[in-house]
């Protein structure tokens, strides 16, 4: 019951916080100076012919009326037509929103690998010397963003020693035979290993410029609750049991562990996919992100409005999965 | 085991002082030369010249002594640019992360200690922020309000001024729960004059160290801008137009990227570096 | 009742790492087997440190200097670690203090019951079961199938208590631990859970270490106690010798000091200053003597 409130409750927040996000850009991008319209149209068309375009758009209303309109579309599933592309807006945001969860995916999966092994390390040898060089690494991979990762690896691995592919999404000449826009995940469905490893080989890198940041924090934040955790009571007993340090760390700690780090990870993944913007357009890679900079650029307003929410939306459904994963894994909240 | 544990601590120890050393020499050797970027700089960082584009750096075949960095594909001076670089980066780190500071806290000062209404207005707004990919949110306003040093700052300050109305906001409540502020206002303060006089001090460390690294996020933040050609304009020397032209050049000259990303690279690690060492010496818990 | 003690301390050492502050003085200790031995003195004054010593769980900061702790005739300390540890997870078991933090949240109980006997002593999964579920009868609490797929949060301490004694005795040991059991019980639980372990202790016939503060506890379940300051043995003694004339001065002071054990609603008294002076200066001369023969 107090659950079902609870959850209630966080739902009405998160239609709130999306209501605003909407509001907020609606609003900031009608100010933007140039006339979208004027740049469809090729020089000396008519005011009747601008008029018209106006009307289609419906940039001839008021800018309330026109979020009201917007809105209601919305809510239908009608997220407009972009300028530039003259495709509904929906259709190209579900067009590119698959490369980059599959590109977040990748990461997460990437960065909780590193920094689990990280922090298992590091509980593993507390004490050592090498504990204290996984804090000072950690410390200063952390202080890194993303972008400059992304392009320290440009140079390593797409200059230096050249072994991955520094841009796009697969290499163009090959012949795709899939239906949807999960490329990573349908070659593997449909065994076609020899397109994953090109997928794969693009993805790695930007992959990996997202990820180590954010492995860094994982790994600080679950050693920090390993090491309480490590002198509890019942890791103790389970001592006394005849249990190597191995043993203790992976089955009494690390479970109870996780659960205080859980939702910390999850802000930290939406600071991830917020990431994918910049770091899409440095491998210009073909994602949501770098579709948003085009956007912005070429001040296509019902795409830029589009993915924004989308962006948005993302980011609270993420926060409210942490949020039940929390209470799925901690038996008190299962049970209770 | 103790000789191993106190000898690692003491080994994260010395590491912290040395880092705070390092990371305050960079930032020193980074001020002096953007202080004094026109007495360095062998060349203006404008003047172009196509005869003389993609000369390599010093020690490499083919390289000119009188551009010891080399040249980039317009035949301008790679050191030139980055010293003049520097100035920008630095005037928005400072600008743009005491602004960001100081507008953030403010707003999380008062949600946490009045609590109420303002908390409510402030917190849902920080959700709000917080639903917003931030590289996306300061692209667009830079479309919004045009480029420039200004506006650059002004995007910086928009986007980034949660990090420190969250941090503060958890703090001010935390100390605002405690006896000796309900005793301070027993003893005749009034609640504005509680929350500078009592509370402020307590979470200055905090706002600090986050200072330190918001200065970081800041040439970041603009280098990102610079990146996608939206910040000051396309000619004027940044960092981050520097490695957007480098980025493209990469296999011709790699010399155009690899310098700035150097000097982009120290300067965030060491305002980071600056950040978490101050925080150390400021807490008492730690010290 | 064998010739040599299943439990055999000589000479055992310990101290703080680094400052070398010493916190066992060469403690003498010999519980025979099936016999329950009480190990009695303020707090900080080692006697959980004893317990830990031979469990192997001394913090970190901690090192054993000297001394030998024989089980069964074998010193652990000269095992090497791997092997020390499963010996000891064969051979003893632990009742810990606090039944609330002592069991995994995130687990059911079964496994928790079970786990050693899987694990170390290699048995089957089903025979470990069945094994759980008599116990959880012998400890009398109902409905053990429910309470093996309960979690701990789902359980009141006392319950709780019955389930760690349950687990103690599960594989058999030769010798357990028991540290303070009843001190984080309300009183009605303590004497229930006080009486349960003895009859356990007695069907069994595990030999029992029992760590407590409190002399009238000794006096219900041991058959032998020593009495510790500041780390050092000032006394050991049958329970029937120590309670009808202790040797010790401290220990004659302790035993006015405690609540009477047989009359509850006794007066009080206070350890005397000149008491607590004379054991700290033997503690002292202890020291000197050490550092003389170094």
């Amino acid at each position: 019951m107090q659950l079902a409130r609870a959850f209630l409750i966080r739902l009405l927040t998160t239609l709130v916080t999306l209501f605003g996000v909407a509001v907020i850009v609606f609003f900031v991008i009608r100010v933007v100076p140039g006339n979208p319209i004027a740049m469809m149209l090729p020089p000396g068309a008519s005011d009747a012919d601008i008029a018209r375009l106006k009307a289609l758009y419906g940039f001839d209303k008021s800018i309330p009326q026109q979020f009201v309109i917007w809105l209601s579309g919305v809510l239908h599933g009608d997220f407009g037509t972009s300028i530039t592309r003259r495709q509904p807006v929906l259709d190209l945001v579900l067009n590119r929103l698959p490369a980059t969860i599959e590109l977040a995916g990748m990461a997460l999966i990437i960065a909780t690998i590193i920094g689990g092994f990280l922090a298992l390390t590091g509980t593993r040898l507390r004490g050592t010397k090498t504990e204290a060089a996984i804090d000072v690494g950690s410390g200063m991979a952390l202080s890194i963003p993303d972008f400059l990762w992304g392009l320290l690896m440009i140079l390593l691995f797409g200059v230096l020693w050249p072994v991955l592919d520094i841009s796009g999404r697969v290499t163009p000449s090959l012949q795709l035979p899939f239906t949807t826009q999960f490329y990573l995940t349908e070659s593997v469905l449909r065994l076609r290993f020899d397109l994953w490893r090109d997928i794969a080989g693009h993805m790695l890198m930007p992959a990996l410029a997202l990820a180590i940041p954010l492995s860094a924090i994982i790994g600080q934040l679950l050693k920090q609750s390993l090491k309480e955790t490590m002198h509890l009571d019942y890791v103790t007993l389970a001592r006394t049991k005849g249990y190597g340090e191995n043993h203790v760390i992976l089955r009494e700690a690390l479970r109870n562990a996780i659960l205080p780090t859980l939702t910390l990870i999850g802000v930290q993944f939406t600071f991830l996919i917020g990431g994918t913007v910049i770091v899409e357009r440095l491998f210009s890679y073909e994602g949501l992100g770098n579709m948003a900079i085009d956007a912005v650029i070429n001040r296509d307003l019902p795409l830029i409005q589009g993915i924004v929410i989308v962006f948005a939306l993302l980011f609270t459904l993420i926060n409210l999965a942490v949020d039940m994963c929390y209470a799925l894994l901690n038996p008190r909240l299962r049970h209770g | 085991m103790a000789e191993v544990t106190t000898d690692a601590r003491g080994l994260v120890k010395r590491r912290l002082g040395l880092r705070l050393w390092l990371s305050g020499g960079w930032l020193l050797v980074l001020t002096l030369a953007a202080v004094f970027a026109p007495l360095l700089s062998p060349h203006d960082p404008l003047s172009q010249d196509l005869l003389g584009g993609r000369i390599p750096p010093m020690f490499f075949p083919g390289a000119d002594p009188t551009y010891p960095l080399g040249t980039d594909s317009l035949g301008r001076d790679v050191l030139a640019r980055l010293l003049y670089g520097g100035r920008i980066a630095l005037i928005v780190a400072l600008v743009a992360g005491l602004a960001t500071c100081v507008i953030g806290s403010a707003l999380g000062l008062i949600a946490g200690y009045f609590r109420g209404w303002p908390d409510m207005v402030i917190s849902r707004l920080i959700d709000i922020w917080m639903a917003f990919p931030p590289v996306l949110f300061a692209i667009l306003l830079i479309a919004v309000i045009g480029p420039g040093l200004t506006s650059i700052i002004l995007a910086i300050v928009v986007i980034d001024w949660t990090r420190f109305a969250r941090v503060v906001r958890a703090e001010a409540m935390a100390q605002g729960a405690m006896d000796y502020v309900a005793s301070a206002q027993v003893a005749g303060r009034t609640r504005a004059g509680t929350m500078l006089a009592e509370i402020l001090p307590n979470v200055l460390p905090t706002v600090v160290a986050l200072l330190t690294l918001e200065m970081g996020i800041a040439v970041i933040v603009e280098a990102i801008l610079s990146f996608v050609n939206l910040s000051i304009s396309t000619d004027d020397p940044t960092w981050g137009g520097m490695i957007s032209e480098g980025r493209t050049s990469v296999y011709q000259a790699w010399w155009v990227l690899v310098f700035p990303l150097v000097c982009l690279f120290l300067t965030v690690l060491s305002f980071s570096q600056l950040g978490e060492g101050l925080k150390d010496r400021f807490d008492p818990v730690l010290r | 009742m064998t010739d040599r003690p299943f439990l055999e301390i000589s000479q055992l050492t310990a101290r703080l790492k680094g400052s070398g502050t010493p916190l066992l003085r060469s403690v003498d200790l010999a519980v025979p087997a099936g016999s329950v031995h009480g190990l009695v003195g303020e707090s900080g004054a080692g006697k959980s440190m004893i317990g830990k010593a031979i469990l192997g769980i001394l913090p970190r900061s901690v090192e054993v200097a000297t001394g030998a702790i024989r089980l069964d005739g074998t010193d652990l300390q000269s095992l090497p670690p791997a092997e020390r540890r499963t010996r000891v997870g064969a051979l003893t078991a632990l009742i810990p203090q606090d039944p609330l933090t002592a069991l995994n949240p995130s687990r059911r109980i079964g496994p928790q019951i079970t786990d050693r006997l899987v694990d170390i002593l290699g048995w089957d999964r089903a025979r470990a079961v069945d094994r759980a579920r008599q116990l959880l009868a012998e400890v009398q609490l109902p409905d053990p199938d429910r309470i093996l797929r309960s979690y701990p949060h789902e359980l009141s301490g006392g319950q709780r208590q019955r389930i760690l004694i349950a687990a103690a005795f599960a594989a058999e040991p030769r010798l357990i631990i028991a540290d303070e059991p009843t001190t984080a019980l309300d009183v009605t639980v303590q004497k229930q859970i006080l009486r349960l372990i003895r009859e356990m202790q007695e069907r069994h016939g595990t030999a029992m270490l029992f760590v407590t503060h409190d002399l009238g506890v000794v006096s219900k379940v041991c058959q032998s106690l020593s009495v510790l300051y500041a780390g050092k043995i000032v006394e050991s003694a049958r329970v029937e010798d120590f309670f009808r004339a202790p040797a010790h001065t401290y220990s004659r002071a302790l035993l006015a000091a405690s609540p009477r054990y047989t009359d509850p609603h006794g007066s009080l008294m206070p350890v005397p200053d000149e008491v607590m002076q004379a054991v700290r200066a033997e503690v002292a001369a202890f020291d000197e003597g050490r550092a003389a023969h170094v």
